[in-house]
């Protein structure tokens, strides 16, 4: 009875979001109710690494909810994959939270809500009927909401309050059209739209995108994504960009590959072709920022469209009826979902650190702080590494999966594919080399060079159950990038009841094998030793044969070093030539340069400016309207009472004229 | 016996690698100054500056950070292992099931990553240029990259280095557009990758579009030796993937005799002189571009290859 212990995990976490509420202003509350939440957590990611390796599958009906009909919940390996990233990036936001919370200054508005917030994700991903599912979305997305604003002071964060609780009820809008569409029966369980099958695939199609693919941020639906993850708590961050985005991606799994039935390949086109734009456009957009949590939620957004690219691999496959090609691309979007819950989280928790130590987010006023943050640094490198997708970390592993699934596109029958997937496999690899210089940017501007202000100088390590939620994230990503076969053979069983077929089996030694018949391996281990042996090599040679004297000095820049602590290199100008190259054309961008008339010595002045096109066209538009309508509706509140009657007999009349004309 | 043989070639491998490196790099200078009309130093002018590097004092900044001193060591063995598993010589079916070539890529992106962080870590400006410019040479050069793997691919149907080398050795030779193009683009990255002329120069200071001597600027004594072996490395990997994928012929098979061991040697020894004094010829012929230009240099090679993928799918629908 696995179902029932993975339902008693959110029932647990919701009674101690009750007792929370009563207790959060206590001084031990952050520590009692984190700690709680953990050990929870931690028996949920048992309970569902327990179901992954029996690979059984379980359904349960509870007598709640909506009378006589219940609520259906269901185990099975796509469900399990996915409890494992919710409960393990739970588990550790919430350790971190145990050191982070104590610098909160209002816990009662943040300790209640992120054990509901985190069982709410659990009771999505274990739900079985519209209904349910739909219930446990909204409250997500609600629990979610309230984190956002937590910090209600800021205006920004109410802005962004705003706008995410706009799209969130867009998306739960669209997901529930999308249900009402599959359950053309009548009957809202899952089961039946699975025996049933989609009637409509282009439009449920396109329902999913909407509604899950808003959640997930794809684009142009992204625009809320970089507002709300950033103005959230530090774990909530982490929670939000790292495992509610993958909540939404599963929601996209569970419609598109299990209840819609086979899918025709013209629905590919649009899952790959939606993805590459999201990757390429998410790290665009990254790169252009200078707040540390901002350009990380972007960077979710690039993550994201290369989960999609991957998905809508492994529906083009599954198509085409090449089930080894099919089970490649979703192990590796599942793969990919996993490495990138993990430095998600690590690197939004470095953020959060870095916050609480220096009280910015503004990387163009830090540096320096791999002195004074050392472990921290440590681990942000890491995070770094692997969502750069370098060898031999994590995020490599899954992105080389990825890579050699679009290789296979050579066999499929449809042109639109094959010209398709290799111009999709090249934006991926663009993207991937953007990330790169992107957290070149994020790390060298953050931690290296000199501080650039004076809070930065004063930064202090931050505390040491923080950094043990980092040093296992980041232990996490090494693991799973040494020994990536170990973790596909865990999404075996769901990529089996995606695709009906599963990867090959690797052992943790030997190199993983993307599909039988080529001859395509990596292995990790051996790149990691060679790696380790090769460092260690050279630096004992250097040891021995080089002369070892070492000297401290000035910095030689040329002869003449500039003191100006903020003419170092900084975001903007790191970013600046791939903003010429890339984003005049992505975005607008223009660059004037304002000189002083000749022996004027008043400064020259610089601006860049950047036009964010699926703001002004699609959402200021949408904005506006409802702008101008509520405007030219607000007189209906000052009226009159006799005015108010008078409408309700003028509204009864015509309603009731309406219906006689009508029968 | 098979793991054994493997584990000596590897080794044999990794030392020839290091070992030839910067006699490469002594050939290419030697020519270029030929060209030049001047006399030159002596093709094996890097192996004493190299060893004088070592003898050095070293001088680190005090803003420096560990991560100053640490990237050397790391960009060299990352660009050691990368170069140990491009077949030189032999095929080395034993390394194959390790890495195929998006492995070697992504180490010689780990690589630069290192060297971009070193460039920034003391916080000058020519750090950050060119650690700047540096990453952004990598994104147009990555996708371009790829795509050259993606044709590769096609046509061998493994992107395993061996395997390609084999299959291109069954082709006859000359016909095969696809790879031509291929091997057009796969020279025009193996100029941006490794700064020279016409994208960078290495023999330059002090320049204003300088790239990978701007990152470089602050190091001194042995962690200078490193790097300076780790771009001789590069370079010699660059060279080595070209001959191994376009023209592999002359490659001892796997479990020959010494003495088809030590022909294969010879021919290796060809093909690096015969690449050396082309590199130089190339260099010499034309002048450096503006650092804007160069995303225009690298998106050829990426049509190139495009085009090369667009014309094997073509080919291969008929």
């Amino acid at each position: 009875m696995l179902i029932l212990a993975a339902l008693l995990g959110p029932a647990v976490l919701f009674g101690l979001a009750l007792l929370a509420a009563t207790v959060s202003r206590r001084r031990w509350a952050n520590a009692a109710v984190y700690g709680a939440c953990a050990l929870v957590a931690v028996a949920g990611l048992a309970v569902a690494v327990t179901a992954l390796l029996n690979g059984s599958t379980e359904t349960l009906t509870l007598p709640l909810g909506i009378p006589w009909i219940g609520m259906h919940f269901r185990l099975d390996a796509l469900a399990a994959v996915f409890l494992v990233v919710v409960n393990l990036g739970g588990a550790v936001a919430s350790l971190f939270a145990i050191g982070y919370g104590r610098h909160e200054t209002s816990p009662e508005r943040v300790v209640p809500f992120v054990p509901a917030f985190i069982a709410a994700m659990n009771l999505v991903v274990v739900s079985d009927d519209a209904f349910t599912f739909l219930f446990a979305w909204e409250c997500m997305s609600v629990l979610s909401w309230a984190l956002v604003v937590s910090h209600d002071r800021d205006p920004q964060n109410l802005r962004a309050g705003l706008i995410y609780v706009a799209m969130a009820g867009f998306g739960t809008f669209a997901l529930m059209i999308c249900f009402a569409v599959m359950a053309a029966g009548g009957d809202f369980t899952f089961a039946a739209m699975r025996a049933h099958g989609a009637g409509l695939p282009g439009l449920v199609l396109a329902l999913a995108l909407l509604g899950a693919g808003s959640k997930a941020g794809i684009f142009p639906l992204h625009a809320w994504l970089p507002l709300a993850h950033p103005a959230a708590p530090g774990h909530v961050s982490a929670l939000m960009s790292g495992v509610m985005t993958k909540v939404a991606v599963y929601g996209f799994i569970r419609i598109t590959f299990d209840l819609m039935g086979p899918v025709d390949w013209t629905l590919s086109l649009a899952v790959i072709a939606i993805g590459a734009v999201t990757a390429l456009l998410g790290v665009l957009y990254a790169l252009m920022q200078h707040d540390l949590k901002r350009l990380l939620a972007y960077h979710t957004v690039e993550n994201i469209g290369i989960i999609f690219v991957a998905l809508g691999m492994a529906l083009a496959f599954r198509a085409a009826h090449l089930p080894a090609a099919a089970a490649l691309a979703a192990t590796a979007a599942l793969f990919h979902v996993f490495n990138h819950s993990l430095f998600k989280s690590l690197l939004f928790f470095g953020a959060g650190a870095i916050q609480n130590a220096t009280g910015t987010r503004d990387i163009d006023r830090l540096g320096g702080l791999i002195r004074t943050m050392p472990q921290t640094a440590l681990a942000f490198l890491i995070g770094a590494t692997a969502i750069s997708a370098l060898p031999p970390l994590n995020g490599f592993a899954s992105e080389w999966m990825v890579f050699q699934a679009a290789f296979l596109s050579g066999s499929l029958p449809q042109w639109g594919l094959r010209l398709l997937i290799p111009t999709a496999a090249a934006i991926l690899a663009l993207s991937a080399a953007l990330a790169a210089a992107c957290f070149v940017k994020a790390f060298g501007v953050t931690f290296l060079g000199r501080a650039r202000s004076a809070a930065a100088t004063a930064a202090r390590e931050t505390d040491r159950v923080s950094r043990l939620a980092m040093a296992a994230l980041a232990g996490g990503c090494i693991v799973a990038g040494v020994v990536p076969g170990f973790f596909t053979n865990l999404l075996g069983p769901a990529s089996q009841m995606l695709t009906t077929a599963r990867m090959p089996i690797a052992n943790a030694v030997s190199p993983l094998v993307p599909v039988a018949a080529n001859h395509n391996t990596y292995s990790g281990l051996i790149i990691a030793l060679g790696l380790i042996g090769a460092t260690l090599l050279v630096a004992a040679l250097v040891h021995l044969l080089a002369n070892r004297a070492t000297r401290r000095s000035d910095t030689w820049d040329c002869g003449h070093p500039e003191i100006n602590l903020l003419a170092q290199y900084s975001a903007g100008s790191f970013a600046q030539p791939i903003r010429r190259v890339y984003a005049s054309i992505a975005f607008g961008a223009r660059e004037t340069v304002e000189m002083p008339a000749p022996c004027d010595l008043a400064p020259a002045k610089f601006t860049a400016t950047l036009h964010d096109s699926a703001w002004e066209l699609l959402y200021a538009p949408v904005g506006k309207t409802i702008g101008f309508l509520a405007d030219r509706l607000n007189p209906f509140q000052y009226l009159t009472i006799r005015a108010y009657l008078g409408i309700v007999f003028v509204a009864l009349v015509l309603l009731l004229t309406g219906l006689a004309i009508w029968s | 016996m098979v793991v054994s043989e493997t584990l000596i070639l590897a080794i044999l491998q990794a030392v020839l690698v290091m070992a030839l490196a910067p006699l490469l790099t002594g050939i290419v200078r030697k020519t270029k100054a030929g060209l030049q009309r001047r006399r030159g130093a002596s093709i094996f002018q890097p192996y004493r500056d190299i060893a004088r590097l070592m003898r050095k004092e070293t001088i680190i900044s005090h803003d420096a950070s560990w991560i100053f001193t640490a990237a050397p060591t790391f960009i060299l063995a990352a660009t050691w292992v990368a170069a140990t598993l491009v077949p030189t010589f032999a095929q080395t079916p034993g390394l194959a099931p390790i890495a195929d070539l998006i492995v070697i890529v992504g180490l010689l992106a780990a690589a630069r990553f290192a060297l971009a962080l070193a460039g920034l870590d003391i916080g000058t400006a020519f750090g950050g240029l060119g650690a700047s410019r540096e990453m952004l040479f990598a994104t147009v050069a990555e996708p371009a990259m790829l795509m050259i793997i993606f044709g590769l691919s096609l046509i061998a149907g493994t992107t395993r280095l061996a395997e390609i080398a084999a299959t291109v050795q069954a082709t006859v030779p000359g016909l095969h557009i696809s790879l031509m193009l291929a091997f057009v683009g796969l020279a025009m990255l193996a100029v941006v990758e490794n700064g020279r002329i016409p994208v960078d120069n290495p023999a330059t200071h002090l320049e204003l579009t300088m790239v990978h001597e701007a990152m470089i600027l602050e190091y001194s004594g042995r962690h200078l030796g490193l790097i300076e072996l780790a771009q001789a490395l590069k370079l010699l990997l660059y060279v080595s993937l070209i001959a191994v994928v376009f023209i592999p012929w002359g490659l001892a098979p796997a479990g020959s005799t010494l003495l088809a061991y030590g022909l294969g040697f010879g021919v290796y020894l060809i093909k690096l002189v015969v690449a050396a004094k082309l590199l130089a010829f190339f260099e010499i012929a034309g002048a450096k571009m503006r650092v804007f230009r160069v995303p225009q240099f690298a998106g050829v090679a990426l049509m190139l290859a495009l085009l090369a993928v667009l014309l094997l799918f073509v080919s291969r629908s008929f």
